[in-house]
């Protein structure tokens, strides 16, 4: 019964370490202002998740934005509202599944990159190399890779709402021969620039610092073997998502809950 | 020449984000800049408003001219004191015009649709509309048409 507890305490008392040894390496990291002259690191970084993650967030956005675009309107056209296809397209894209999807793709896609390849910087010592040269490489490894992120995420999330909204047109108008008029002008009519836009991007924002923020963290704190890296990597993938997930109907909440 | 490369898509990428930002701020969500124009506001009192919202269109003749800015309720009398936002200089409306609450289409939102009258004098800035006529609802519809079936 004892060893019970304690086992429960010790895995209780791990945990919170985990936490505070994470929440130490964010604040490491991010204590200060960005420096000019790491700019270039921070281009490089943007280039490696933002750039890189282009192809797969436009494909997966062309084929979201066709599916929704196509479900919508076979289910509205019973009721004769095929003109309502446009504002529903346009208001579950700006506020949950653009933000949303695009913080999954991004954690399975450049998330496990960044731990594996910090991951990796560990295992064969150069960041401890790096430290014995006087290099911090919290600011020369970690921090350009958390500015790239929280940088690119908002970035994407824009351009998978456009291109996913342009697959709805495709879908919509040019196939299924909805009337661009009222498509476009009920989606404008119901959307709002801050109430949809303007929270949905926020809701990104908060999305980028937590993936980034688990990616470099697994990946800081991974044992330096392969085992441990390849569980570090699996691990990001996870904690992100569910993160994500949960964040999302926390802000959901706070942010349109009517109560 | 390789960090040019990556400098050149960054710049690209970047630029991509933010047309689409623009994108979405003016096809999508339909920002206009004369949206802004000066309004001014008149009351209006309802036996009855029944799902109107505020933000919900005014409009004349089927044209928007006007938001509902507030919904009160005035304990006292049992009516709704519906505030409208009206577009342009005070001035553009008749004394006697009248309210009504209708509804687009069978399911469609709740709006408030004004009819000018024949008056020559104008509602002022904070004025209220006294012809008003309040939505129609449908269990007191029903419920009319079952004690008129048992005459």
């Amino acid at each position: 019964m004892l060893g019970v507890v304690r086992a429960l305490g010790i895995r209780a008392l791990d945990w919170l370490s985990t936490l505070g040894r994470a929440t130490i390496l964010w604040f490491n990291a991010m204590a200060g202002l960005p420096r000019w002259k790491d700019i270039s690191l921070v281009i490089k970084q943007i280039y490696n998740v933002g750039f890189l993650s282009l192809v797969i967030i436009v494909l997966s956005a062309f084929s979201i934005g066709a599916v929704l675009a196509l479900q919508f309107h076979t289910q509205l056209a019973r009721f004769g509202a095929q003109e309502a296809v446009g504002v529903g397209l346009a208001l579950v894209l700006l506020r949950e599944l653009g933000p949303v999807v695009t913080a999954l793709l991004f954690a399975g896609r450049a998330g496990s990159a960044l731990t594996a390849e910090i991951g990796l910087m560990k295992t064969t010592e150069q960041l401890s190399s790096m430290e014995m040269m006087g290099v911090d490489p919290l600011r020369r490894i970690v921090a350009p890779r958390i500015w790239a992120g929280l940088l690119s995420v908002p970035l994407l999330t824009a351009i998978f709402n456009m291109v996913a909204i342009y697959g709805g047109v495709v879908v919509a108008i040019d196939w299924l021969g909805a009337d661009p008029g009222g498509f476009w002008s009920g989606m404008q009519d119901g959307v709002e620039l801050w109430e949809d836009l303007g929270k949905g991007m926020v809701k990104s924002v908060v999305f980028a610092a937590l993936v980034t923020w688990v990616a470099v963290f697994q990946g800081y704190d991974c044992p330096p073997t392969a085992e441990g890296m390849s569980m570090a990597t699996t691990r990001t993938v996870v904690i992100s998502s569910v993160l994500i997930l949960a964040t999302d109907f926390l802000l959901t909440l706070v942010m349109y809950g009517d109560f | 020449m390789r960090m040019r490369t990556v400098e050149i898509s960054v710049g690209a990428f970047v630029l991509a984000g933010i047309i689409a930002l623009i994108f979405l701020a003016v096809q999508v969500s339909g920002i206009n800049f004369d949206d802004t124009g000066k309004t001014y506001s008149v009351t209006a009192r309802f036996d009855d408003i029944a799902g109107l919202r505020t933000r919900a269109k005014v409009s004349m003749a089927g044209v928007t001219i006007g938001r509902v800015s507030s919904i009160d309720v005035d304990m006292a009398w049992g009516e709704a004191l519906v505030t409208l936002d009206i577009l342009g200089e005070p001035g553009n409306l008749t004394t006697d015009t009248s309210a009504q609450i209708l509804t687009e289409g069978i399911l469609g939102a709740r709006y408030v649709s004004l009819v000018p009258g024949g008056d020559e004098e104008t509602l002022g800035d904070g004025d209220e509309i006294t012809d008003t006529q309040g939505a129609l609802v449908l269990e007191n519809l029903i419920g009319e048409f079952v004690t008129n079936l048992g005459k």
